[in-house]
């Protein structure tokens, strides 16, 4: 089962910008690597990220093979309210994984 | 006056030309197939030069791993924000390697790492919420490639 990291400020000033930072350990089988056999290994990747605050969807994003294996992501939020900050990663094989934090804005 | 043309220097000639046709050729499919992949994304809007800009290191030693940064100049209110950043490596086996989709918040800006199987050009582009789309790239010397064999 894969481990998220995350880093979520746990205070901010209402307006301000803050970062959000996101790891995760997964191998990130991009499709195109092939066994000793000469076999290809089959894609198996986190194909999504999305990241709701205070219950809205505010940022996604799509992942391809491309992406390196345990992937971080970095991204900006404003401060609007107090709430919690959710992060989900969807595996292409259906699993979802998830953290997250809250923060409270003053 | 007497030339003298070696069997050598006709070789290397005919090998410059042909190298000269087809590498071109090459760098366009890969180039074509990133358009094509940016075109379906982007509803075929052609790319204003700026605005975008990447942040990648020139020589990459391990093709691996290599953090990119895409920052868009343009603010993020309700009236005018970035809606989507698009990233393409043009010289991997398939050129797509990240969307975003943001949402009036934050600012236009974010850090990944990707894997990059050659020397090429990395290419983001960004939808702005007013249907303009821009495009910034830059190009990345690979010194292992990162795509397995």
């Amino acid at each position: 089962m894969p481990t998220p990291r995350v880093k979520i400020p746990g205070t901010a000033a209402k307006g301000e910008v803050f970062e959000i930072k996101a790891t995760i350990d997964h191998d990130m089988e991009s499709g195109q690597r092939k066994n000793k056999e000469g076999k290809p290994i089959p894609r198996k990747i986190i194909n999504k990220f999305v990241c709701t605050y205070a219950g809205k969807e505010v940022f996604s994003s799509d992942w391809h093979g491309a992406i390196s294996a345990n992937p971080y992501i970095s991204f900006f939020l404003t401060a609007t309210e107090s709430g919690p900050i959710e992060l989900k990663w969807v595996d292409d094989d259906g699993s979802v994984y998830s953290a997250g934090g809250s923060i409270t804005v003053a | 006056m007497k030339t003298t043309v070696s069997r050598r220097t006709v070789l290397a000639g005919i090998g410059a030309g042909a190298a000269a046709t087809l590498a071109p050729r090459l760098a366009l499919a890969d180039k074509a197939a990133a358009d094509d992949y940016l075109g379906k994304l982007t509803g075929g809007v052609a790319p204003k030069e700026g605005k975008v800009k990447l942040k990648l290191p020139q020589i990459a030693e391990n093709g691996n791993t290599v953090q990119f940064t895409v920052v868009v100049d343009n603010p993020m209110t309700a009236e005018n924000y970035v809606k989507a950043i698009h990233v393409v490596a043009e010289g991997n086996p398939s050129p797509g390697v990240a969307s975003f989709h943001f949402t009036p918040t934050g600012k236009p800006e974010i850090t990944m790492r990707m894997r990059l199987g050659k020397t090429q050009d990395v290419r983001a582009v960004a939808v702005l919420s007013d249907g303009s789309v821009w495009q910034g790239s830059q190009e990345v010397k690979v010194t292992i490639g990162g795509c397995g064999g």
